[in-house]
């Protein structure tokens, strides 16, 4: 205690200050920035040009944060370059820039959608997009009235939303454990106030938030535990330093060599640590927050939640088997197969019996973790870019097809009962084509980008000697096949019922973000080649 | 490199996009267009085809016209076309019946009117033109791939056009809840495909995961075949025999095969006659087509190995589909099982592995797909006409439509092989090839034909003969568009029958190879022929 305060006193010269190579930080950097701007124009830009003001804030920082990747890309720092920044706190390689690119543009889709204002009816003359008028009011109170009647919005969420896209980014790229759960936090926060935003059914989507906050509370404690019993075996909480405590190579301080014999400190720290990330990825046992928060979340921020919310923990998660733990392969992969083969069969099962849309679509997003685990659990390079690439056709997919839903609305919002979307495809024959494309994707149908994904994991995981996860893989796609087809026979094939609901016609926004997920679901599918090569490419970490 | 065979996958394609994006609408110049664009697409197809046929060398090499481009490197997968032999007729029957089946179906898709005069799904026209084209399209590059990547992504990919041409488009003889048994076919047919192509998925992995750890990380099927024949590729037999299992599987699903079957019936009694004919016909075709191609090609042994109880299999199919066929009340369901008996036999002459039995089979799906659409296309305008599909709804049909009567006659001899008809030559080849090889499956299977003179004269007894039932008369007789359809279907089914010698030229250096692939040889034959040739002795 006394050195600390020793050091403290200025006594000692010996703590060096921080190097921050703040152009390859940039990425984040600049989100951040963007995200802080967003704050500062919430509070003093006049009321009805903050929603103009927000939206500018939040696509330029998005694509200036793109454009700083691709710059880093370009630069060779995905492959010859790679290295350690910030004194090893944070990583940048193939894999952190891949995922950093994918995290920046579906998030740029999703702000497509959260900025959709045409969908809802008008209030007193002013346009309405999909948030509460006002968080802090109660649903159903005079105040929560007088707010709409006032015309308020809550543009606050796009700076979450950024606040939400700077975490994601630094969680796939850090490089130490506590790095990556203040990422994780970082993320995390921003969503569980997100998901209690939704303007219809607010009491819903207030306690998905709650379900949200509480199991991610839970989980991200798991996640800080694990790292307490890591630092308690290695002495240390860089991936890289664990890894080569773990292989033998390095040597711990003294004060540590009895407990680094304890492999029970490893092992429970790392089945800890996987507590918390799979809580985030929605694997099962640990998905059961998935169906309630998908559901009650307003619809543009589920999308947002369900692509690169995965996304980035599906990097971490990669980063920090095959960074820390590669030594510990024959530990975890025996586990990590019976979570693997789990998360497919309870997320194809349980998804046939949904009557909703979005909580459908939330279990076929568990049946899909289960899928990529498979990638995970290859334990080779080709699996790496197999769930990288994986990663790029399921985000795209998941956000035009969280779009769709925007659209199908009745008087109470939008109407995700599937009995109400009978007879879509009669009334709206593009729209539904259009949700069936998607549909298709994820049931892996060929000439879609789902084939593709689906045949680069499974290919890595027989290659990786997984032949029976490949067909548990391949039998439950046999079964989530059938609730995306039960959802094409309803649209295209049963009789409308009258006043069911109708599709509404979106801004220039919804579109694109559509647009953009049909295209790439196509390209992705018919031509692949350049992205599997990138994926390849981007598929080597460094430590 | 020649262009053909692309350009004669790419035309139907194109001509589907072509055709779905014309305009809808309610007007009948609108839906004439679609039609007519429809019908000159596949007339274009029709030609490359016949080029193909014409510029393929029987004795030349086993693959012709071969085109290849990368496609997606990764994985060592290329756009790889070829033509054998069998492949040349194959896609030379797809191109003559689909725009038969176009012709056919040329009022089966008007738009929807309610009951209050205004128009539901206006492109449906459009929509089941563009459909039928697109299946075109993918059948023909399922039948021209040399890569079993690209093979395997057309052979999944046909299910979507198929499915929504099966739940989307039905005949106007169901009964008020037809729309419900329509949409249970259409998820019938896709469920069980499905399951089948994703087994074959994991088939397919697993074949390139093997190749790949001997360095051959391709999917080119000479390549493969032409490695496992010379020993640079090894696999193991109990893979071999795994992955034998998951390709055969999907097939036999497809073609269908006993007890896979039973989404056929479902399937071509609840879509529209057209539809019907493209589903036994067509798409079926293209598994027992990759049975000959990739189960023998790739896994020889296996294929031995398991020979005798796929044999078992096709002859249960010959039987159950023959006697379920006698059973039925539906026209259209007859015919289904009536084509479950006659895939029992092409499946048997495939794995006979006789040289006779195999170009009997081969032979066989040519027949088979045209003596079916005749059946099956004048059973269509028959129903049409009475709206209704049940047999016992008719009666003495060839008192009032004595031409209609007569081509369906033609259809049902054809099917039961009546000498002169072209399925006679295919079936005798197939029986007398099983035989030499297997004498008490060869015996049983000759059921199948007495069961088969069973349904199909009683079929027309009931419905033709007799008194002329309330409803049948006035029934108008073919009309022209009608007979154009049927006319060219009966001139082929007699040609074939009396002169089979061009399709047979065209097909047995094809089944040589693949015999020689899986190295069977005919059995000697039982009275010595050195006693005959022995006379050239001085």
């Amino acid at each position: 205690m006394s050195g600390w305060l020793a050091a403290a006193g200025g006594n000692s010269p010996s703590i060096p200050a921080p190097h921050i190579e703040y152009g390859q930080l940039s990425p984040m950097l600049i989100v951040f920035g963007a995200a802080l701007l967003g704050v500062l124009a919430e509070a003093f830009l006049p009321r009805r040009a903050r929603y103009g003001a927000q939206l500018t804030i939040a696509l330029l920082g998005l694509a200036a944060s793109f454009g700083a990747v691709v710059v880093l890309a370009a630069q060779g720092h995905a492959t010859t370059e790679a290295g350690l920044l910030a004194m090893g706190a944070v990583a940048i390689d193939g894999p952190a820039l891949f995922l950093q690119g994918l995290i920046v543009l579906s998030a740029a889709v999703a702000v497509l959608t959260y900025a959709e204002r045409r969908l809802e009816p008008r209030l007193n003359g002013n346009a309405v997009d999909a948030f509460a008028p006002q968080g802090a009011a109660v649903p159903g109170s005079e105040q929560e009235r007088e707010a709409t009647r006032a015309g308020f919005a809550s543009t606050e969420v796009f700076p979450l939303t950024l606040f939400a896209v700077g975490g994601m980014l630094l969680f796939p790229a850090a490089n130490d454990l506590l790095t990556m759960f203040v990422a994780l936090e970082v993320f995390s926060l921003p969503l569980y106030l997100l998901c209690a935003l939704a303007r219809r059914r607010r009491l819903l989507s207030q306690e998905a938030a709650v379900k949200y906050f509480l199991l991610g509370a839970f989980a991200s404690a798991f996640f800080l535990f694990g790292t307490a019993l890591l630092y308690g075996y290695a002495g240390t909480v860089s991936l890289g330093g664990i890894a080569d405590v773990v292989s033998g190579v390095a040597q711990v301080t003294p004060a540590l060599a009895g407990s680094t014999q304890n492999d029970a400190l490893l092992l429970i720290g790392l089945a800890m640590i996987s507590v918390g990330l799979l809580f985030k990825v929605g694997a099962v046992p640990f998905h059961s927050w998935t169906p309630d928060v998908y559901q009650g979340a307003p619809t543009p921020v589920t999308g947002f939640m369900a692509a690169a919310t995965k996304t980035a923990a599906f990097g971490a998660f990669l980063r920090l088997f095959y960074v820390a733990f590669p030594g510990l392969r024959w530990d975890w992969r025996p586990v990590m197969w019976g979570v693997a083969i789990l998360t497919m069969v309870v997320g194809a099962v349980l998804a046939v019996t949904q009557q909703d849309v979005k909580r459908l679509l939330a279990y076929s997003s568990i049946a899909h973790a289960g899928f990529i685990l498979t990638g995970v659990i290859a334990s080779n390079k080709q699996g790496i870019g197999a769930v990288l690439f994986y990663l790029a056709a399921y985000s795209f997919v998941t956000l035009g097809a969280f779009a769709v839903v925007t659209l199908v609305r009745d008087s109470k919002g939008e109407a995700t009962h599937l009995s109400s979307w009978a007879g879509l495809g009669r009334r709206s024959p593009l729209l539904a084509a259009v949700f069936a494309l998607f549909l298709l994707a994820f049931a892996g149908i060929p000439l879609t980008s789902g084939f593709t994904g689906k045949f680069a994991v499974f290919q890595a995981a027989a290659a990786g000697g997984a032949t029976p996860l490949v067909i548990v893989g391949v039998l439950s796609s046999a079964v989530a096949a059938f609730f995306y087809i039960r959802v094409i026979v309803l649209m295209f094939f049963s009789d409308p019922r009258p006043g069911g609901p109708a599709v509404a016609v979106p801004s220039v926004l919804t579109r694109t973000a559509i647009a953009i997920g049909v295209l790439v679901t196509l390209v992705l599918g018919l031509a692949p080649q350049y992205f599997l090569d990138l994926a390849t490419s981007a598929s080597v970490f460094t430590r | 490199m020649s262009y053909l065979l692309t350009a004669t996958c790419a035309v139907p394609a194109a001509g589907a996009v072509l055709t779905a994006a014309l305009p809808g609408g309610t007007t009948e110049a609108r839906r004439r267009t679609a039609k007519l664009t429809a019908m000159a697409v596949s007339t274009a197809a029709l030609v490359l085809a016949v080029l193909v046929a014409v510029r393929y060398e029987p004795g030349g090499d086993r693959y012709q016209l071969t085109e290849s481009y990368s496609w997606i490197r990764s994985f060592g997968i290329s756009f790889s076309l070829g033509v054998d032999g069998i492949g040349a007729v194959l896609v030379l029957l797809t191109a003559v019946l689909v725009p038969i089946v176009l012709l056919a179906s040329w009022h089966d898709a008007e738009p929807i009117q309610n009951p209050d005069g205004t128009f539901e799904n206006l492109r449906r026209t459009q929509g089941f033109f563009a459909l039928v084209l697109a299946v075109e399209a993918m059948v023909i590059v399922s039948f021209l791939a040399t890569d079993v990547f690209v093979f395997y992504v057309f052979f999944e990919a046909m299910l979507i056009p198929m499915y929504f041409l099966i739940g989307g488009f039905g005949d106007r003889a169901g009964g008020p809840d037809a729309s419900a048994q329509r949409s249970y076919a259409a998820v019938k047919f896709l469920l069980y495909n499905l399951l089948g192509g994703l087994v074959m998925l994991a088939a397919v992995i697993g074949l390139y995961v093997i190749a790949a750890g001997q360095g051959l990380a391709t999917f080119d099927l000479p390549t493969l075949t032409n490695a496992i024949a010379d020993g640079r590729l090894v696999i193991d037999p109990t893979a071999e025999k795994a992955l034998f299992l998951g390709f055969f599987f999907a097939f036999a699903v497809k073609a269908p095969l006993w007890p896979l079957h039973t989404w056929l019936p479902n399937a071509m009694g609840e879509a529209t006659a057209g539809t019907a004919v493209l589903i036994t016909a067509v798409v079926d075709k293209v598994g027992t087509f990759a049975m000959l191609r990739f189960c023998l090609g790739l896994f020889p042994e296996a294929s031995t190995t398991f020979g005798p109880v796929i044999l078992v299999l096709a002859l249960i199919g010959i039987v159950y589909g023959a006697l379920l066929a006698v059973g039925q009340k539906d026209i259209k369901r007859l015919v289904a099982y009536a084509s479950i008996s006659h895939f029992g036999f092409i499946i048997m002459g495939i794995f006979a592995f006789t040289t006779q039995a195999q170009s009997g089979a081969t032979l066989y799906m040519v027949n088979h797909g045209i003596s079916t659409a005749a059946w099956m296309l004048v059973a269509g305008f028959l129903i049409s006409r009475r709206g209704s599909r049940l047999i016992s709804d008719f009666g003495g049909v060839q008192k009032v439509a004595p031409v209609l009567a007569g081509t369906f006659l033609i259809g049902g001899l054809a099917t039961l092989s009546l000498p002169g008809l072209a399925p006679f030559v295919s079936e005798f080849l197939v029986l007398v090839g099983t035989f030499s090889k297997y004498p008490v499956i060869g015996i049983i299977a000759t059921l199948g034909i007495v069961l088969a003179a069973l349904y199909a004269l009683l079929l027309y007894q009931r419905t033709m003969t007799g008194p002329v039932k309330e409803g049948v008369a006035g029934m108008a007789d073919l009309k022209v568009r009608e007979l154009a359809v049927v006319a060219p279907l009966v001139a082929l089914t007699i040609l074939l029958g009396v002169y089979p010698k061009p399709l047979t030229d065209l097909v047995n250096p094809t089944v040589d190879a693949t015999q020689s692939q899986v190295q069977q040889t005919d059995p000697a034959p039982a009275h010595p022929v050195a006693a005959t040739t022995g006379g050239e002795h001085k």
